[in-house]
C-alpha cells in the first residue's frame, strides 16, 4: 500500500545541507501497525509528513496503491491526502473557535459531502471515541485526552485506510495516553494501516512492526 | 466543498473577531456613504438644472444681437459694435415658416408704485406671444392682449411678489401702477413660478414692449425669443433666422442663437464632469477601505496560519482555501456596502428635510455601482491575503503555535 523507493529529503538551511531524509526505502503493507522511533532530530517526522503528502521528498519515488504520488500538483495531493490519509498531530490542532462536532465535520465540508450524511457520520464517530456527550464543547472546554479523541475522530470521519500519528500521546499524561493509543490499535483491528511516532520505548513496543530511524535513515 | 458551508466557514470566521469585523464594515461603510451622497447630490443638482432649463421649452431659440463666437478673419472695418436688434427685426422674422411663436424682449429696472407703496422691481416689454414661450401661467385677469407689437399701451402683467407687496390689501385687477412717471393699468396676475433659471417672474412686471421702449428710451431689443414648430424645425428656422437678419443688416452675420438644447447639453456635461470629479475623490476613501480589507484580512491570515495549516492537512485545496478567505472579504465588504447605502439615505433624507425644495435623489445606478465597487474593492483587496494563504506550506504552518 504505501511503498517509499530511495526516499531523501534534504534541507538548505543557509550553506549547510541538512539530510533529514537519507535514502529510505520502506513498504507497508495495507492493515499492518507499525510505530516509529528514534533519536530527537532523527527525521521521524519528516517522514511521516513525506507519506502523509505534506511534503515532497527531494528524491525518489513514493507508490501510493500503486500510484506514484511523488509528481502530482498540490491540488491533487489534497484530494488524495482528503480521502486515504488520517492525520492526528502531538499539538492536537483543532480550530478553537469550533465545536467538537464541527472539528470533526471539517473534513468532510472540504469534500462536499452533503449535510444530512455529514450530520449523522459525526455522531456515529463521537460514539466511537466515547465523546457524545461533549459534541458542542469547544477546545478550551475539553481535557487533553478528549482533545485528541476529538482529533483522531476528524482523523477517521473520511475513513481513509492509513492513519498516520505523530507522538499522538506526546502531550497527555501515562493513562490517556494509553486510551488513545488503545483507540488508535482498535481503529487498525478494523482494518486500518496505522504508523505511530513515539518516544515512549513501552508504547512503540506494542506494534507488531517497529522501524528504527536514526540520522535520516532505517536503522537495522 | 459547497457554497454554504464555504460562507458558513467565512461567517464563523469573521464573528470570532467582531471588533476588527466592526471596523472594517466601518470604513468600508463610510467610503461607500460619501460616493452614495456625492453622487446623488451631483445627480440631483444636474437634473435640477436641465429640467429649470427644459421648462424652457425643448424648441426655443433666443437670439441676441452681437456674435459672440470668434470666426476668425479680418475684424469688420467699420464700428466694432454690432447692430442692435430692433423691433423691424422681431417681425422679420414671422416670415419663416419653422416659426411658431416671437417674443421681442426689452428689459429694465425702474421703480414701481401704487399709493404710496413703492419698489423697485424688473420690467419686461415683451408680446402676447411671450406667454406662449416662457410656458406663463395666469392667475387672474388676462395676458397682454394680442395687438400690434409697435403701439404702446398703458396695460401691465404682474408677478405674484409684485402682488404680494403693492396690492396686499385690495385686488390688483383694474389698478393703476405708476413705473417712472407713466401709469398703467394691471390686467393681468401670473400665477406663482417658483423659481426659474435666471428670471423670476414673481418679481416681474411685464409691459407691451412698445411701452418699455418708451419707458426706457430705446429702440433695442435686449433678445428675441422664438418657439419654432418642432424640435425637427429647429434647425432650418436658425437658418431662416439668420439668413433674415443677415440680410437686415446689411450682409453682416451680427447675432447670436442660443438654442435651449445646446445649453441644457452644456450644462449637461460641466455638471456631469464635476459630479464624476466629486464622486472620484470620494473614491479615494473607497481605496482606502479596500486597503483596509487588505490589512484586516492579512492580519487574519497569520493569526490564523496554524488553521490554515491543519485546513492544508485535512485535504483543503488552494482553490478552496482562497475562496474561503475571498469570501470573507466579501461579506465584509458587502456589510460595509449596506452599511454605507443606509448611511448615505439617512444622510440625504436629512439633506431632504433641511432642502425641501432641492430634490435629491439617488439613481438607482448608483446604488448598484456603489455595491459593486465595494464589492470590487474588497474581492481586489481580498486576493493578495487569500493567495497567502492557499500559499502556505502546511508543515511549516502547523509547526508554528
Ligand atoms: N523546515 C525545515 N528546515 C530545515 N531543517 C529542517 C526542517 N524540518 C526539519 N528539519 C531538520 O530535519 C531533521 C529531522 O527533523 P524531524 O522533525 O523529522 O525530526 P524528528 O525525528 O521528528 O524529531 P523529534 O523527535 O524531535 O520530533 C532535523 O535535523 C531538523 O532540524
Ligand atoms: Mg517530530
Amino acid at each position: 500500500m504505501i511503498q517509499l523507493k530511495n526516499i531523501h529529503r534534504t534541507f538548505q538551511v543557509g550553506e549547510q545541507t541538512v539530510r533529514a531524509l537519507n535514502d529510505i526505502s520502506l513498504t507497508i503493507n495495507k492493515g499492518e501497525y507499525v510505530s516509529v522511533m528514534g533519536p530527537s532530530g532523527s527525521g521521524k517526522s519528516t517522514l511521516l509528513n513525506v507519506i502523509a503528502l505534506l511534503d515532497k521528498p527531494s528524491s525518489g519515488r513514493y507508490l501510493l496503491n500503486n500510484q506514484d504520488v511523488t509528481q502530482r500538483s498540490d491540488d491533487e495531493l489534497a484530494k488524495i491526502r482528503r480521502e486515504n490519509i488520517g492525520f492526528v498531530f502531538q499539538f492536537f490542532h483543532l480550530i478553537p473557535r469550533l465545536s467538537a462536532a464541527e472539528n470533526i465535520e471539517m473534513p468532510m465540508i472540504l469534500a462536499g459531502i452533503a449535510v444530512k450524511e455529514r450530520k449523522l457520520r459525526v455522531v456515529q464517530t463521537l460514539a466511537s471515541v466515547n465523546l457524545q456527550d461533549r459534541a458542542q464543547h469547544r477546545p478550551d472546554q475539553l481535557s487533553g485526552g478528549q482533545l485528541q479523541r476529538v482529533a483522531i475522530a476528524r482523523a477517521m470521519i473520511m475513513r481513509p485506510e492509513i492513519l498516520l500519528a505523530d507522538e499522538p500521546t506526546g502531550n497527555l499524561d501515562s493513562k490517556s495516553g494509553t486510551e488513545i493509543i488503545e483507540l488508535l490499535e482498535n481503529l487498525n483491528r478494523q482494518g486500518v494501516t496505522l504508523m505511530i511516532i513515539t518516544h515512549d520505548q513501552a508504547l512503540g513496543d506494542r506494534a507488531p512492526r517497529q522501524i528504527r530511524i536514526v540520522d535520516g535513515q532505517i536503522a537495522q | 466543498m459547497l457554497f454554504k458551508d464555504t460562507l458558513i466557514q467565512a461567517i464563523g470566521a469573521i464573528s470570532a473577531q467582531r471588533l476588527r469585523a466592526a471596523l472594517i464594515i466601518l470604513a468600508m461603510g463610510i467610503g461607500v456613504a460619501s460616493v452614495t451622497v456625492l453622487t446623488a447630490l451631483g445627480e440631483s443638482a444636474r437634473s435640477y438644472i436641465v429640467n429649470e432649463f427644459e421648462a424652457l421649452g425643448t424648441h426655443l431659440v433666443i437670439v441676441l444681437p452681437g456674435r459672440t463666437e470668434t470666426t476668425g478673419g479680418q475684424p469688420p472695418l467699420f464700428g466694432e459694435t454690432p447692430r442692435d436688434l430692433t423691433l423691424e427685426d422681431a417681425e422679420a422674422l414671422s416670415r419663416s415658416h419653422h416659426i411658431a411663436a416671437i417674443a421681442p424682449l426689452t428689459i429694465g429696472s425702474a421703480p414701481v408704485s401704487t399709493q404710496g407703496l413703492e419698489r423697485e422691481t424688473n420690467i419686461f416689454g415683451s408680446t402676447y406671444a411671450l406667454r406662449r414661450v416662457r410656458h406663463l401661467t395666469i392667475a387672474q385677469g388676462s395676458f397682454l392682449p394680442k395687438m400690434d407689437a409697435n403701439k404702446a399701451m398703458p396695460v401691465c402683467v404682474i408677478g405674484q411678489t409684485v402682488r404680494e407687496q403693492l396690492f396686499a390689501e385690495q385686488p390688483a385687477l383694474g389698478q393703476w401702477l405708476r413705473i417712472n412717471d407713466r401709469r398703467f393699468r394691471v390686467i393681468g396676475v401670473l400665477a406663482s413660478e417658483g423659481q426659474s433659471i435666471g428670471v423670476d417672474f414673481d418679481e416681474m412686471v411685464i409691459i407691451p414692449v412698445a411701452s418699455a421702449q418708451a419707458l426706457f428710451d430705446t429702440r433695442s431689443l435686449f433678445r428675441i425669443l422664438v418657439e419654432t414648430k418642432s424640435k425637427q424645425s429647429m434647425y432650418q428656422a436658425i437658418d431662416e433666422i439668420n439668413s433674415i437678419i443677415k440680410a437686415r443688416h446689411e450682409g453682416e452675420d451680427d447675432i447670436t442663437l442660443i438654442t435651449q438644447d445646446s445649453v441644457v447639453n452644456t450644462f449637461d456635461k460641466i455638471l456631469a464632469v464635476l459630479t464624476l470629479a466629486v464622486v472620484s475623490i470620494a473614491g479615494i476613501s473607497l481605496v482606502v477601505a479596500g486597503v483596509l480589507v487588505m490589512n484586516v484580512m492579512l492580519v487574519s491570515v497569520t493569526q490564523r496560519t496554524a488553521e490554515v495549516g491543519l485546513l492544508k492537512a485535512l485535504g483543503a485545496t488552494q482553490r478552496q482555501l482562497q475562496g474561503l478567505f475571498l469570501t470573507e472579504a466579501a461579506i465584509l465588504s458587502l456589510a460595509g456596502a449596506v452599511l454605507g447605502l443606509l448611511l448615505g439615505q439617512a444622510t440625504l433624507a436629512t439633506l431632504e428635510a433641511a432642502y425641501p425644495n432641492f430634490p435629491v435623489q439617488l439613481p438607482a445606478w448608483a446604488l448598484l455601482a456603489a455595491l459593486g465597487v465595494s464589492l470590487f474593492t474588497g474581492l481586489v483587496f481580498g486576493v493578495l491575503p487569500a493567495r497567502k494563504a492557499a500559499k502556505l506550506n502546511p508543515i511549516a504552518a502547523l509547526a508554528k503555535k
